[in-house]
C-alpha cells in the first residue's frame, strides 16, 4: 500500500509514548541509575562507578547462566521448529477436523504459565505423576528434584508440551495460504514430496517461521515461571537460567547495584538480537513483495 | 477442483498404503501428547487427597468434586479470580484504546521515525519482565499504587500495547485505503469515520487484538505477583498457598490450576482461525 | 523521583542521549534521510546508523571494562569514536 507522509500521525502515536515511557524508559532509566551505586536500603545510594559491572563481568555466576540460557534456546528451537513444522504439514487443512486441531493446540498456550509449571511438577513426579511413576515403572532412574539431567529433560519436556504449538500453527497459517495451483503444477511435474516442500512450501513459509522462531527465541530467553515452578533453578543451579537469577539477585537478595547491571547487559543482548532478526525480517518483507 | 488434501496425498506417491492415514496417526499422538498432562491435572482435580496420595488410578474412583466446592466457597481462593479477571479486563481495555490510534497512523501513513518507533515497540515486547520487576516495584510504591489492580493492568501495557499495535496495524493494511479517502470526501472527520466506518470493518481484527491481550495478560506471573500483596493478589499467587505444613494439598492446586484453564479455553473457540494471524503480529 | 536515584553521570549521559536524538530528528527534518545499502548488505538511514553506533558503543565498553579494565576507560571512548566514524562512513 501506498503510504503518505504525514507528520500530523504523531499525534495518533503520541498516546502509545506516553504510556510506554512511562512503563518502559523510567523504569529502564531507574536500573541505569541503579547499576552505578550502592545501596543499603532505605534510599540511600552511594556511587559505585563501573563496579558492578566490572564485577558481573568477572563473575562466573552470570556467564554459567548465559551458558545455560543458550544451551536451552538452542535446544528447544532445535526441537519445536522442525517438530512444528512436522505438525503443520500434517493438520487436516480444513473441516471440522482442522477446527478441532486448532482449538487443542492452542489450549496449552492459554494456561497461565505458573499452572504449567505445576502441571509439569505434578506430571513429573514419581509418586503420583504420570509420567514420572511410567518411567519409574519401566525401571528408568527418573527424578528431576535430584538429577540435573533429569531436570533438564523435564523442562524442555515442558516446553516443547507448551510452545510448539505456537510453530504449528505459524506454519500452518503459513501454508494455507499456498495457492492449490502450486501442487497442482508440482503434481504436474512429478515432484516428489521433498520437492514440494523443499521448493514450495519451506519458501512460503519463510515469514511467518521467522516470526516464530524470533517470538520462541526471545520468550525462551526470557523465561522465568514454567521452569521456576518444576525446579526452582535446581538441583543445584543446574536449571538456573538468566531470568531465575536475576530475580533471585533482584528480588531475593535484593542486591540493586548488581542485578541492575545485570539486567542492563541482559538487556543489551535481547537488544542486538531482537534488532538483527527485525533487520533480517524486513528485509525478506521487501524481498517476498 | 481437487481439495489441497488429496492433492498432497497424490504428490505423496505412496499409493501402496491404502489411508492408513499417517496424516491422522501424527496429530492424533500429537494432541495426545497435548492432552495427557492437562488430563492428569483434571484427573487429580476430581480426586481426594487420600486417593492421590495413597493408590496410582488412572481416572478417579472415588469422584468427588470437593476440591472445586473448596475454592468457590472460600472468598481468600474465588477473589483471586475475580482480581486477576480485574487487572485482564483493565489491561485491555487501556492497550486497544491507545493502540487502535496508533495501528492507523502506522499502517496509513509515513512520518518522521516510524520505523525506529516501530522497532522499539518490538524490544518492549521482547524484554525480559524480570528485568522490569525491581523498578516497576519501587515506581509503582513511590506514586502509591502499589496492590492495586491498576498497577498490574499499567505494567502489562509493556508487552501487550506493542503486540497489539502489531496485530491492529496488520489487519487495518488489509482494508482498502480508498475507503478512508471516499469518507473524507463524504465529509466524516476523523473521528466519525473511525468509529462508524473503520472500526466495523477491522472488528475481527479488535477481536483477536483483545483476545491476545487478555492472554497475555492473563498467563503472566512475576509482573503480577511482584506487584501485589493482599488486595489485588492474582490467582496464580494464591495457588502457593496450598503447600502448607501439612505438604501439599494436591486436590486443591489441581482444581484450582483447571480452572485458570477455562476462560482460556471458552475464548479460544471464537478466536480459532485468527490465532495463527495474531501470533504472527498479523503478518500472514 | 527521589526512588529513581539520579546522579550527575547518569544525568548527563541521558542528556548526552537525549539531545542525540534530537539532534538526528532535525537533521532528518532539513535534510531528508536518504536509505543506503552499505558493507551490511543491508538498507540503512541515517537514524538506522546512529542506533548500531550506540548499540555497537555499549558492547565496545563492556568488551573494554571485562578484558582490559577500568582504569582505561576513557580509551573506550575513544575506540567508540573510530567505531561510531565507520559506521557513518561504510554501513
Amino acid at each position: 500500500m501506498n503510504k503518505t507522509v504525514n507528520q500530523k500521525a504523531w499525534f495518533l502515536v503520541l498516546p502509545v509514548l506516553i504510556l510506554v515511557a512511562f512503563s518502559a524508559v523510567i523504569p529502564l532509566m531507574t536500573v541505569v541509575n541503579y547499576s552505578v551505586q550502592d545501596s543499603f536500603g532505605n534510599n540511600q545510594f552511594f556511587w559505585a562507578g563501573l563496579e558492578w559491572f566490572e564485577q558481573m563481568l568477572h563473575d562466573d555466576r552470570m556467564w554459567n547462566a548465559l551458558q545455560r540460557q543458550l544451551m536451552f534456546s538452542g535446544i528447544i528451537l532445535a526441537i519445536e521448529v522442525p517438530l512444528g513444522v512436522y505438525v503443520a504439514l500434517n493438520m487436516p487443512k480444513s473441516g471440522f477436523w482442522a477446527s478441532f486441531c486448532l482449538v487443542v493446540m492452542s489450549l496449552p498456550l492459554l494456561i497461565p504459565w505458573n499452572v504449567v509449571g505445576t502441571i509439569w511438577q505434578v506430571f513429573g513426579r514419581v509418586d503420583i505423576g504420570l509420567l514420572g511413576y511410567t518411567l519409574d515403572k519401566l525401571g528408568i532412574d527418573y527424578n528431576y528434584t535430584q538429577d540435573s539431567f533429569d531436570a533438564w529433560v523435564t523442562i524442555i519436556a515442558m516446553d516443547v508440551w507448551h510452545w510448539t504449538s505456537l510453530v504449528a500453527l505459524l506454519a500452518y497459517a503459513g501454508l494455507k495460504s499456498i495457492p492449490d495451483a502450486y501442487y497442482q503444477a508440482a503434481k504436474i511435474d512429478q515432484a516428489s514430496r521433498w520437492a514440494v516442500f523443499r521448493y514450495i512450501e519451506l519458501p512460503k513459509m519463510m515469514g511467518v517461521l521467522m516470526i516464530a522462531i524470533l517470538l520462541r527465541f526471545m520468550d525462551s530467553f526470557m523465561i522465568y515461571t514454567e521452569p521456576f515452578v518444576v525446579t526452582g533453578g535446581g538441583p543445584g543451579n543446574a536449571t538456573t537460567l538468566l531470568s531465575i537469577d536475576l530475580v533471585k539477585m533482584a528480588l531475593g537478595q535484593f542486591d540493586l547495584g548488581p542485578a541492575a547491571a545485570f539486567s542492563i547487559m541482559y538487556f543489551l543482548v535481547i537488544l542486538a538480537i531482537s534488532w538483527v532478526f527485525y533487520t533480517v525480517m524486513t528485509n525478506l518483507d521487501k524481498k517476498g513483495g | 477442483m481437487v481439495d489441497a488434501t488429496s492433492t498432497a496425498a497424490v504428490t505423496t506417491r505412496r499409493p501402496s498404503l491404502p489411508r492408513v492415514n499417517s496424516r491422522a496417526v501424527v496429530m492424533t499422538l500429537y494432541l495426545v501428547f497435548l492432552m495427557l498432562p492437562i488430563y492428569w491435572l483434571l484427573n487429580m482435580s476430581l480426586k481426594t487427597n487420600a486417593e492421590i496420595q495413597s493408590s496410582f488410578t488412572l481416572w478417579p474412583e472415588a469422584l468427588t468434586f470437593q476440591n472445586y466446592i473448596t475454592i468457590l466457597t472460600d472468598p481468600s481462593w474465588y477473589m483471586g479470580y475475580v482480581n486477576t479477571l480485574i487487572y485482564v479486563v483493565l489491561n485491555t481495555a487501556i492497550s486497544l484504546a491507545v493502540a487502535l490510534p496508533a495501528a492507523y497512523a502506522f499502517s496509513r501513513y509515513h512520518f518522521l521515525g516510524d520505523k525506529h518507533l516501530f522497532f522499539w515497540l518490538l524490544t518492549n515486547r521482547m524484554a525480559p519482565p524480570a528485568v522490569f520487576a525491581l523498578p516497576f516495584f519501587q515506581l509503582y510504591s513511590s506514586v502509591g499504587l502499589f496492590d492495586t489492580h491498576i498497577a498490574v493492568a499499567l505494567a502489562h501495557c509493556l508487552f501487550n500495547v506493542p503486540l497489539a499495535v502489531w496485530i491492529l496495524e496488520g489487519f487495518m493494511r488489509g482494508v482498502p485505503k480508498e475507503i478512508d479517502e471516499t469518507a473524507y470526501i463524504d465529509g466524516y472527520s476523523f473521528g466519525a469515520f473511525f468509529v462508524k466506518i473503520f472500526t466495523p470493518l477491522i472488528a475481527s481484527g479488535i477481536g483477536v487484538a483483545a483476545f491476545f491481550c487478555f492472554m497475555f495478560s492473563w498467563v503472566e506471573l512475576l509482573l503480577s505477583r511482584t506487584l501485589t500483596t493482599v488486595d489485588a493478589k492474582p490467582i496464580a499467587a494464591t495457588m502457593t498457598r496450598t503447600v502448607g505444613a501439612a505438604g501439599v494439598d494436591w486436590g486443591v492446586l489441581a482444581a484450582a490450576g483447571i480452572l485458570t484453564i477455562v476462560p482460556g479455553a471458552l475464548v479460544i473457540y471464537f478466536v480459532r482461525n485468527y490465532i495463527a494471524k495474531g501470533f504472527a503480529l498479523g503478518r500472514v | 523521583m527521589d526512588w529513581m536515584a539520579w546522579t550527575q553521570p547518569t544525568a548527563i549521559f541521558f542528556i548526552v542521549i537525549a539531545a542525540l536524538l534530537i539532534t538526528f530528528t532535525v537533521l532528518a527534518l532539513k535534510f531528508p534521510e536518504t536509505p543506503r545499502i552499505g558493507v551490511l548488505r543491508i538498507e540503512t538511514t541515517r537514524g538506522d546508523r546512529l542506533f548500531i553506533t550506540l548499540l555497537g558503543s555499549a558492547f565496545i565498553n563492556l568488551a573494554w571494562l571485562g578484558l582490559v579494565g577500568p582504569d582505561t576507560q576513557p580509551w573506550a571512548m575513544a575506540v567508540c569514536l573510530v567505531y561510531a566514524a565507520a559506521v557513518f562512513r561504510w554501513v
